[in-house]
């Protein structure tokens, strides 16, 4: 234990180690009805659901890492994994050289975990007495809790809200007093489960803004899940997609829309309506309203038919993009539902 | 290396001993849950009031039954040891029971709450119990003034106080009966890893317990009854249970029902339950939350 603890401060070692982790977890099946609940009080039948099937990955520190997957495909099952609160069934596990699930005081010291918005703030008390409570349990130096203290609360702009019963805050409040509480032990690792979800627009600006900022400071390595792409976007290099607990694509950003997507969308605004015969030498019309067109066109044809529109339409104005990230990750997902049990993890059709 | 990667700077409290360092950190949970027990202060206040209300009814049956009889006393109290039997049974209850700690706990399990507990360096029976402590010391500060009133009203039922060594004795075993209750108590709500819903439980533990606790008569009164081994009657078994510790042990002791020898006896069987108690507690944490996460998400 000591050997790999030491080992795992060296730059070259991952932070997370994870190979061939898998966990089943027993659903009983209760059947419609009073007379089969009946039945089901002598004969239970309950079956096995892979929630995880064997991954395997490595993260190095200071990595910002997003998984994604449709709800169900076993994102929460990993980080709740690799926060030690459950056990797999098979595999292993290393962050920052410590076995998770073996709960050890010196591995919790040195990671988070903020899961869902009720987590560790106290419901009653002004969030000033939780940040108190974790000085005591984290063992920070007073000095020190001070300072990193007043740091977030700053940067979250929420240094008024500290003496506030926490149940009297806004979910969004509430959700940066939760990343406050967090950082507060300074973590080496930061897992975050959809940390974003139900907030408005500006909440989300500040959140991501802090991480970046977290992030790059100190280094930490984050890793969190999400549903929405703006989060991807805004912070992570690397993107884990799961779908039925395996992993189906670990890459980074960009690459996800080289490799999953065939076109581009090219918008048009025209002098005229047209035809929609006339538009579809150029691309597949997804929407022509009026003298507005919305077409995909091949990657591959972009350079030869952006000249053909320009000389033969009167265009008032053009934009080329990418589709949307949230359309490819939609396909990723909906391709993949179908796909059988089994069926080796690969590119999209 | 840089600094930043060291994951535990050799601070001044890594350097403390280990078991003052678990204080401090419990000393603290203590003050907080203490803070966050004060927001619930008039729920305390009128929870207490409602209580003397069973206490009334028990007089008035314990009147009836007596006027209904021609003796003195029934099975050694008399009219006025009944009352002054259930005023400090009253008193112990409110060291020994625990309202919503099992439910509590197993709650926690259900929606998922208890991650916490397995995510932060942090003891969750420490916790329970600071938590507790606090839950106690808020009731005693607003209950005090009621009680004090039913017992200063109620002082002629009461026989002569008893000697230093007894009352020692008695503030003792109120300890213990909290220590008792509390470990009872979350073991019960431990058994949430393993089944769903755990108040049908709790409801035959509180059955069990208002029978063999004293809390609906004094123990000692089972003693005309036998079981069917030679010299033995139901006094004698239930003494050995931990269930009249959290009752009727402090009560009889104050009354000098229990003295010398047995009194000793007595109060080693109750260290030993809260022992036992205290060790079954922990082993089911151990193996629920090695087994937390097997069902379900």
């Amino acid at each position: 234990m000591d050997n790999s603890a030491s080992r795992s401060k060296s730059e070259s070692t991952p932070v997370i180690e994870v190979e061939g982790l898998a966990k089943e977890y027993r659903v009983h099946d209760k059947p419609e009805g009073l007379a089969a609940s009946v039945r089901s009080l002598f004969h239970r039948t309950s079956r096995v659901v892979e929630a995880l099937r064997g991954v395997d990955l490595r993260v190095g520190r200071g990595e910002f890492v997003a998984l994604l997957g449709p709800n169900g495909a076993g994102k929460t099952t990993f980080l709740k994994l690799l926060s030690g609160i459950i056990t797999p069934s098979r595999g292993t596990a290393r962050v920052l050289g410590h076995v998770p699930w073996v709960r050890e005081n010196e591995f919790r010291r040195r990671f988070a975990l903020v899961m869902g918005q009720r987590n560790q703030l106290w419901w009653d008390l002004p969030a000033a007495e939780s940040f108190r409570l974790h000085r005591e349990i984290y063992r920070i130096e007073p000095s020190r809790f001070t300072r990193v203290r007043d740091e977030l609360v700053d940067l979250l702009g929420v240094r008024q809200l500290v003496l506030q019963p926490v149940r009297e805050l806004s979910l969004g409040e509430r959700m940066k007093l939760e990343l406050v509480a967090a950082l507060l032990h300074e973590p080496e690792v930061l897992f975050l489960d959809e940390p974003t979800i139900g907030l408005d627009v500006v909440a989300q600006h500040t959140i991501h803004a802090f991480l970046r900022h977290v992030q790059a400071e100190r280094r930490v390595t984050v890793m969190l899940t999400t549903h929405y792409m703006k989060d991807v976007a805004a912070l992570c290099e690397r993107v884990i997609v799961i779908t039925h607990g395996d992993i189906l694509y670990d890459g980074s950003l960009a690459d996800i829309v080289d490799r999953f997507t065939t076109h581009k969308i090219v918008t048009l605004d025209l002098d005229e309506v047209p035809s929609p015969a006339r538009v579809a030498r150029y691309g597949f019309p997804c929407e022509v309203r009026g003298p507005r067109v919305v077409l995909r066109v091949d990657r591959g044809r972009i350079a030869e038919v952006l000249p053909d529109i320009l000389r033969d339409e009167g265009v008032r104005d053009v934009s080329v993009e990418d589709v949307p990230l949230e359309e490819i990750v939609a396909e990723l997902f909906r391709s993949t539902r179908t796909r059988p049990v089994g069926a080796p993890a690969g590119a999209a059709p | 290396m840089s600094g930043r990667s060291v994951p535990l700077e050799p601070d001044r409290h890594v350097a403390s001993p280990r078991l003052l360092e678990g204080l401090r950190v419990w000393c603290t949970m203590l003050a907080i849950c203490l803070e966050e027990r004060l927001v619930y202060r008039g729920d305390f206040l009128l929870g207490t009031a409602m209580r003397f209300l069973p206490i009334v009814t028990q007089i008035f049956l314990w009147t009836a039954v007596f006027s209904a009889t021609s003796r003195a006393d029934i099975a050694g109290y008399t009219r006025d040891d009944v009352v002054a039997y259930y005023l400090l049974t009253m008193l112990t209850r409110a060291f020994s029971s625990m309202p919503g700690l099992a439910g509590g706990i197993a709650r926690s399990i259900r929606d998922g709450s208890i991650k916490k507990f397995l995510v932060q360096p942090v003891d969750f029976i420490g916790f329970l119990l600071a938590a507790r402590v606090a839950h106690k010391l808020v009731y005693y500060a607003v209950a005090i003034v009621p009680f004090a009133a039913v017992f200063l009203l109620c002082r002629g039922y009461f026989p002569p106080p008893p000697d230093a060594p007894t009352v020692l004795v008695f503030l003792a075993s109120l300890v213990l009966a909290f220590l008792l209750g509390f470990f009872m108590e979350a073991t019960l709500g431990m058994l949430g890893f393993w089944v769903l819903e755990v108040s049908s439980i709790v409801f035959g533990y509180m059955l069990v317990q208002y029978l063999l606790s004293g809390h609906m008569f004094p123990i000692d009164m089972l003693a005309g009854i036998p079981t069917g081994i030679p010299g033995v009657n139901v006094a004698d078994l239930v003494q050995w249970l931990p269930f009249g510790y959290t009752a009727y042990f402090p009560a009889a002791v104050w009354l000098g029902k229990i003295e010398g020898e047995e009194l000793f006896r007595a109060l080693a069987v109750e260290v030993g339950w809260v022992v036992v108690m205290a060790i079954a507690c922990r082993a089911a944490w151990h193996r629920g939350t090695r087994r937390y996460g097997a069902f379900g998400g």
